[in-house]
């Protein structure tokens, strides 16, 4: 059983004019096999949570802290990080040239794991994990996201959290994009990882639609850089009927 | 903090004639036409250039001065072959008639060279010979006295051959090297410039390709301080074939200028170029030009040449001119791209993410650039020799991220 603890995190981003704070004093608690959404309008900071979290040089701290089972993930490095049990699925994917999926994974794998996987269950394992994500064999060979459309892109993210087994994966917005098909393809990846291996599950998303697919526990609204609301699933569903515009209507932002 | 500038172009339905020189990133038309630029065995035809020269503008001519004077010596370089069981080598005066058949000298280095040069190297490939092995040519620089050296490779009909020119050591070496793939034969050729800091080299490759003969030209450069090579590629006859692959890597304060000119003068014949260099460090230069002149009677030509660069550190400079003059619109197809791009610290990041550290992760960034250029060599011992001298670049790299002195490793 682990624990990821953010508190009072308060995040700026460095612009051309300056630093402009984004977050300000998050509070959250997520605990293995917990699914928390992340719901809130475009520029509420869902995304720089989640890029801060996993410690992107863009996005600076200037209060709070984050930890993982006690431990101060914010004094770690970025691969320090993932190597703690740590998983972003990002929003845009990052181009490799030349870097073949095969070799990402077998390479990501060995730096998680600290020793290479064993070459035959692991071959069989990644050949199991792109089947049941309906990516094709000979994506294996490509270049890592190079030529991959948005869909592909989200079904080899969730690919790598299936394969890496980390505590926590923070899910930013992979349901962007997606036509419905893909949706229930990568949703189930989602929920396979949830079933196996317990995963704490961090997902950020604009819309609810995903949430028909995968349950959450717990649903936070994020207005203007913190927590404005929290509850259960109904949340979700008041908030596909109604939007946000009872917080950001007002411009009243609920204490949470 | 990503910067790449890319340019494609398709000129595969060119129908100007004549009219059609591109050349992005200059700003200027070269003056008139690559078919017009003088070449000449004379020393006084090709004056000794001030820098302000189309061909030099990107270079160090302080740097190469002693290599245009009108005299060299020849004991800068000491040459020595290992050649395939059914190679012929030879050393032979400069007044052999098989000297100075793969084309005329185009600037002042290649015309010193040619006339301060008092003996050459031969390679002869025999008729319908197909060597069983790799024939390595080794360039030692054992004093830095300016020296001319001329080496010919010459393929005779439908033989087959792989040759590799690797220079070692510190010299300030002009030379020519001469390429002649008779009629069928298939030859390639590489030349590794793996030179000791502080070398200067300016070599001239002339190649010249018969009917249906194929040359697969490969440079790699890595040290030295100054390398500045010019391949020249003419098709003498229909159905020839050039893939010409080029990789550097420079570091601070070196120059590295890597200047093609392929000359379809006959109908059907086809060229791919691919060059692609890494920088990194204060000071480090990359030039890379790419002439390609379709002639009006080199209907059905086939080309299309790529540069692409990916500067690491901040302070290294590269400069990459592809033109393509087309006279004929009878083409099959012809193209060029170009691109430079920083390192990318959303790559970085991306692999980061994923627990890989972040010394493994440039490693794998740059591998991987490089990755699809040293499978095409087709040459396993340079491939291996590549691999190697791509990681210990890194590590000169790696050791200012990390610290720790590259020898450490």
């Amino acid at each position: 059983m682990s624990t990821l603890e953010i508190r009072d995190l308060h995040v700026s981003v460095e612009t051309k004019e300056g630093p402009k704070p984004i977050l300000r004093g998050v509070d959250l608690t997520i605990k293995s096999g917990e699914t928390h959404a992340i719901m809130g309008p475009n520029g509420s900071g869902k995304s720089t949570l989640a890029s801060a979290i996993a410690g992107h040089p863009k996005y600076d701290v200037t209060a709070g802290t984050v930890t993982l089972d006690g431990e101060d993930v914010l004094a770690m490095s970025v691969d320090e990080r993932a190597r703690a049990g740590l998983f972003l699925a990002m929003q845009y994917p990052v181009e490799v040239p030349g870097v073949s999926v095969a070799n990402f994974l077998r390479t990501a794998k060995t730096a998680i794991s600290g020793e290479a996987p064993a070459l035959r269950t692991w071959g069989k394992e990644v050949k199991g994990a792109m089947a049941n994500l309906r990516i094709d064999s000979s994506f294996a060979e490509r270049s890592v996201n190079e030529g991959f459309s948005g869909g592909e892109k989200k079904r080899h993210e969730i690919l790598q959290m299936e394969l890496f087994k980390p505590h926590f994966a923070i899910l930013d917005e992979t349901d962007s994009g997606l036509d419905v098909d893909a949706l229930r393809v990568v949703s189930e990846g989602v929920n396979r990882a949830k079933e196996t291996t317990d995963v704490g599950v961090l997902l950020i998303t604009h819309y609810t639609r995903i949430l028909r697919y995968i349950k959450p526990d717990f649903v936070h609204v994020f207005v203007d850089g913190k927590i404005a609301e929290e509850g259960g699933p109904e949340l979700a569903e008041r908030l596909e009927d109604e939007g946000y515009d009872r917080y950001v209507g007002t411009g009243a932002t609920m204490s949470a | 903090m990503t910067a790449t500038t890319d340019r494609t172009t398709d000129h595969s339905r060119a129908v100007a004639d004549g009219a059609h020189t591109h050349g992005p990133g200059q700003g200027v038309v070269p003056a008139g036409s690559r078919a017009e630029r003088v070449t000449s065995f004379d020393l006084a035809d090709i004056p000794v250039p001030s820098g302000r020269e189309e061909e030099w503008r990107f270079s160090p001519v302080a740097r190469l001065q002693p290599l245009f004077a009108d005299t060299l010596a020849s004991d800068g370089v000491a040459v020595s072959v290992e050649a395939a069981a059914e190679v012929k080598v030879e050393t032979v005066a400069r007044d052999d008639v098989r000297l100075g058949k793969a084309g005329k000298p185009g600037d002042r280095t290649a015309v010193t060279a040619w006339n301060a040069v008092a003996e050459a190297t031969v390679v002869t490939i025999p008729a319908e010979a197909v060597a069983s092995d790799v024939t390595s040519v080794r360039v030692d620089g054992v004093s830095s006295v300016a020296t001319a050296q001329h080496l010919l490779v010459h393929a005779e009909r439908h033989s087959e051959a792989v040759v590799v020119i690797d220079h070692r050591g510190d010299a300030l070496l002009n030379q020519t090297v001469e390429i002649l793939v008779e009629d069928g034969a298939q030859l390639t050729v590489v030349s590794v410039q793996d030179w000791a800091d502080g070398a200067v080299h300016a070599a001239a490759h002339r190649s010249s390709i018969g009917r249906d003969a194929r040359l697969k030209h490969v440079v790699v450069t890595f040290g030295g301080d100054v390398v500045r090579i010019t391949p020249d590629t003419t098709f003498t006859a229909t159905g020839g074939e050039v893939e010409m692959v080029g990789l550097y890597f420079a570091d601070a304060d070196q120059h590295q200028e890597h200047r093609l000119f392929v000359d379809h003068a006959v109908p059907s014949c086809r060229s791919r170029v691919t060059y692609k260099g890494a920088l990194q460090g204060s000071g480090a230069h990359t030039v890379w030009v790419g002439d390609v002149l379709i002639q009006a009677e080199a209907e059905d030509t086939d080309t299309y040449e790529l540069n692409r660069n990916l500067v690491l550190t901040d302070g290294a400079r590269a400069d990459s001119v592809p033109n393509l003059e087309i006279e004929t619109g009878e083409i099959a197809g012809a193209g060029h791209a170009s691109a430079t791009g920083r390192f990318d610290d959303e790559q970085l990041f991306y692999l980061m993410a994923r627990g890989i550290p972040e010394v493994d992760a440039r490693r794998l960034v740059v591998r991987g650039f490089f990755a699809e250029l040293i499978d095409e060599i087709g040459v396993p011992s340079v491939e291996e020799r590549l691999l190697a001298s791509i990681e210990a670049e890194l590590e000169k790299s790696m050791s200012v991220i990390t610290g720790v002195p590259a020898a450490a490793e």
